[in-house]
Formats: structure tokens, C-alpha cells, sequence
């Protein structure tokens, strides 16, 4: 938990505000704990798989593994040259689904003029871009279909830089394990290397031939038909090249890390 | 174990009844997760009662199913090898006509089918069995769409897509739940079925 200090003078809705950020972890853990225990009362299935209904741990410790070697099995089924569908433009869901955490009103606004895209880590060329800066880079267009963890799929049309060439132009050592970004949303994600450098992998500035609307994640978004639709963050204001595992929002949560198509 | 396993007179070999019982398990396991997998995002007018299902929340059910499907698929295959190998799928399960299959099924409507061979399987168990056995071939094929669309694209078209392959999944599911219903009702009518399963031959009389 953060450090906080006491400021004299904070107003009731700024206080409520922090005590939901600090709690809203406790709250996640407590109904992860539930789902387990929900889990584990349909019978015979905590017997019969070794472990104690009433050591949690243990199951949620196996299932995690269990999860991590669902990474390593995704990443060796991983294949870079082979494309996701694309479909034509009579094909495109309309309107679009919005999903996210919170609801479509609550999507952050961003400010395109006091916009700077982060990049640090393991890049040659750590400065920050402009968004007129990657419009002028090659951009390319592709029709997918989104494909989201509840099930739904939804087919857009998505325009940008091809991730690729920008991690190219930045100087990123493509032998790093892990690309990460942060957003204005405070959603966070990381991906592999092989998924960041797939051809059909997009830093996303327009949908449907339009300047990237607020509720799909303006001012850009990293739209991968490879992956599931919670690994394609959205509002992105730093991206980061590491070989450290950083997580995500929904992975840290339970979510497959690898979350592939 | 004791030798009347190994006996001839053995009707369940013993890897039988332990892939049998880990299939049963991996499936109950695999229905329920799923079963709150589907309720995320119904496909059709209704969501399965939470009671009912396993994982507690969307993340948790993906990875119950998720692990299991290992589980079902390495376990089936096991079982698939063994049945194939030793000569016993050809030995019980065929011939299998669907005169026949008529002429059992009519029989034992009336009460008239006897079970006192349990290595002998009448026609509507050897054409329910077999039928278990492509359902959940079907399943796991399915699944390996949805979990992988992108890296499975032969298999992705032959299942009619993506959201077509969400519809099989779903409808092969279904059919399997129905045969397990069957099977148990079959089961609580010839209990000794249950007992050879479990120890590998008939009750002593």
C-alpha cells in the first residue's frame, strides 16, 4: 500500500475517493477468495483433485501454474506468420461495442495538445512523440474481428502505424522479452515480444477511416487481432520495452497472461 | 490389486476405469466452468444458475477450464490408444447397424434386455458410447477454436468460424449433458453396472 501523507484541509470526496482506491484491492481479493470457496463446495471435485477444501492456496496456487504453463504452451503455438481473418467493410459490427472497466461515460478525456506518448526501457530513442508525429509515419489499415474473454466478438476497422515498424523507429531491442503500456485510464498491460512484432500488431490512431474516437481509446490504442480484446490497451500514455514481467490489469486478477487467439 | 482384476473375467480392465472416472471428472469439471464461461455472454435467451456453476467469476471459471482441458484431452487420447490398441473398441463396440441399434432399443423398452454378460454391450450402448466418444472429440476440437482461432485456421473453417465454432462447442456440450443424464438413469436401473465400473466385474451372486 502507498505511503500517504496527511494533508490538512482534504474535502470528504477526495478522501472517499483514496479510501476506494485503497480498498478496491481488498474487495478484489475477498471475491477471489469467494469464487474459490464457491468453487470448492461442488462435490467430490476438491477431493478428488488431492487438495483440502479448506486450503484455498493450494488450488489457487495450482491454478495460477497451471495458468503460466498456458503462457509458455501459447507462446510455443505462436506463429508469427499466421494471420488473423480479415473481412470486408459490409462485415463491420455497427455500432461497435464499448467495453471496458467502467463505463462509456467515465472514458477518459485526453487533450491531444499537451499529449506526449512515453517510451522508455530498452529503446535506443527515448523521446516523446506527437501525435502528428506517428500520423506522419506509414500507416496501414486492417478489418478484424475483436474477439473478447466473455465470448462476443465484434468485427471493426482499425488504421495506424504498424507496431513493428514504430518499435523499429524507436530503437527497441526485439530480443526483450516484454513490451508494456500504461494508460489514461489507469488500465495497464504487457505482451510478448513475438505478439508486439506480429505484421497485423497496430499503434491504432483512426476507426473507420476516422481520428481513434474517445470511447475506443483515443488518443491510441494497440490493436492485436491475435490477442484477446483485454490485451489491447486503450487511451496508451507510456509504453515500456523490459524483460521483466509487469502483468495487467485483468491478468494480475486472474486473466490469462498470454490471453492469444 | 487382487487377480480377479486381471482375471479373464474382468469386463473393466483397470486403465478403463481410471480413465473412465478421470473422464468424468475432467468433464464435470470442464461443464460447470464452462457453464459460467457461457453466462459472461450468453449466445442464447438464458444464463446457467450460478449455484450451479464453478469458478465463482468469469477469470476464475477460464481457469478451471483452462487447466482441465488438459486433463480431458491427455486422459481421452489414453483412452482412445488403450481401446484402440488392445483391440477392444473393434471387440465391443462393432458391429453396430442401426437395425440393430432399433431392434435393442425396442427391447429393452420393454424390459426384455438382459444384462447378465457386462462385457457384452447391447447396440444402443455401443452407439451411445461411440457417440460419447465423437462428442467430446468435437468438443476438444471446438474448443481449440475458440481458445485459438488464429493459429488453428483449417479447423477455424471447418467449424464454421469463430462464432460458429462457439455454437458447436455449445451444442456438443449440450448432447453430452443428455447422454449423461441417460447414462445415469441407465446406471441407478442396473446398479451392478456402477460396481463393475468401480471394482471391474460383476457383482458375485
Amino acid at each position: 500500500m502507498k505511503k500517504r501523507i496527511q494533508v490538512p484541509g482534504l474535502d470528504e470526496a477526495s478522501i472517499l475517493a483514496d479510501a476506494r482506491k485503497i480498498l478496491a484491492p481488498q474487495i478484489e481479493d475477498r471475491s477471489r477468495r469467494l469464487f474459490l470457496l464457491r468453487g470448492l463446495t461442488l462435490g467430490g471435485v476438491a477431493m478428488l483433485s488431492g487438495c483440502n477444501i479448506t486450503d484455498n492456496e493450494s488450488v489457487e496456487t495450482a491454478l495460477s501454474s497451471m495458468s503460466r504453463f498456458n503462457d509458455r504452451v501459447q507462446g510455443w503455438l505462436f506463429n508469427p506468420n499466421a494471420m488473423a481473418p480479415t473481412y470486408p467493410e459490409s462485415m463491420i459490427t455497427r455500432p461497435f461495442p464499448f467495453n471496458a472497466f467502467y463505463g462509456i461515460d467515465e472514458a477518459p478525456t485526453v487533450e491531444e495538445e499537451g499529449y506526449r506518448l512515453e517510451v522508455t526501457g530498452l529503446v535506443a530513442d527515448k523521446r516523446s512523440w506527437r501525435l502528428e508525429e506517428l500520423r506522419a509515419m506509414a500507416q496501414t489499415e486492417q478489418i478484424t474481428r475483436h474477439i473478447c474473454v466473455e465470448g462476443w466478438s465484434a468485427i471493426g476497422r482499425w488504421g495506424g502505424v504498424r507496431f513493428s515498424d514504430f518499435l523499429k523507429r524507436i530503437g527497441a531491442d526485439t530480443d526483450a522479452k516484454y513490451v508494456g503500456f500504461k494508460c489514461a485510464d489507469d488500465y495497464y498491460t504487457s505482451i510478448d515480444m513475438a505478439t508486439a512484432l506480429h505484421a497485423q500488431t497496430l499503434l491504432t490512431l483512426t476507426y473507420d477511416g476516422a481520428v481513434l474516437p474517445r470511447q475506443y481509446g483515443f488518443p491510441m490504442k494497440l490493436r492485436m487481432p491475435t490477442k484477446l480484446g483485454y490485451k489491447n490497451p486503450k487511451h496508451i500514455q507510456a509504453i515500456f520495452v523490459s524483460n521483466t514481467y509487469s502483468g495487467g490489469f485483468w491478468e494480475d486478477q486472474g486473466y490469462n497472461w498470454f490471453g492469444g487467439s | 490389486m487382487s487377480q480377479s482384476t486381471a482375471s479373464p473375467k474382468s469386463s473393466h480392465p483397470r486403465w478403463l476405469r481410471l480413465t473412465h472416472w478421470l473422464n468424468a471428472l475432467a468433464v464435470l469439471v470442464m461443464v460447470t466452468s464452462g457453464w459460467r464461461i457461457y453466462n459472461a455472454s450468453p449466445i442464447y435467451e438464458f444464463s446457467f444458475p450460478t449455484s450451479i456453476t464453478l469458478g465463482g467469476w468469469l477469470g476464475g471459471a477460464l481457469q478451471w477450464h483452462f487447466a482441465a482441458m488438459w486433463f480431458l484431452a491427455i486422459n481421452g487420447l489414453i483412452y482412445l490408444a488403450f481401446n484402440l490398441f488392445s483391440g477392444r473398441l473393434k471387440r465391443r463396440f462393432f458391429p453396430v447397424s442401426p437395425r440393430g441399434v432399433l431392434h435393442d432399443l425396442w427391447a429393452a423398452l420393454r424390459g426384455k434386455l438382459g444384462h447378465a454378460d457386462l462385457s457384452h454391450y447391447n447396440q444402443v450402448q455401443r452407439v451411445a458410447y461411440l457417440f460419447v466418444m465423437v462428442d467430446i472429440t468435437l468438443l476438444v476440437l471446438s474448443g481449440l477454436v475458440l481458445w485459438k482461432s488464429v493459429q488453428f485456421p483449417l479447423l477455424r473453417e471447418l467449424l464454421f468460424g469463430y462464432e460458429g465454432a462457439r455454437r458447436v462447442h455449445f451444442f456438443a456440450m449440450a448432447l453430452l449433458v443428455a447422454f449423461v443424464a441417460v447414462h445415469l438413469l441407465m446406471v441407478a436401473l442396473v446398479p451392478k453396472t456402477l460396481w463393475a465400473m468401480i471394482v471391474g466385474r460383476k457383482e458375485q451372486v
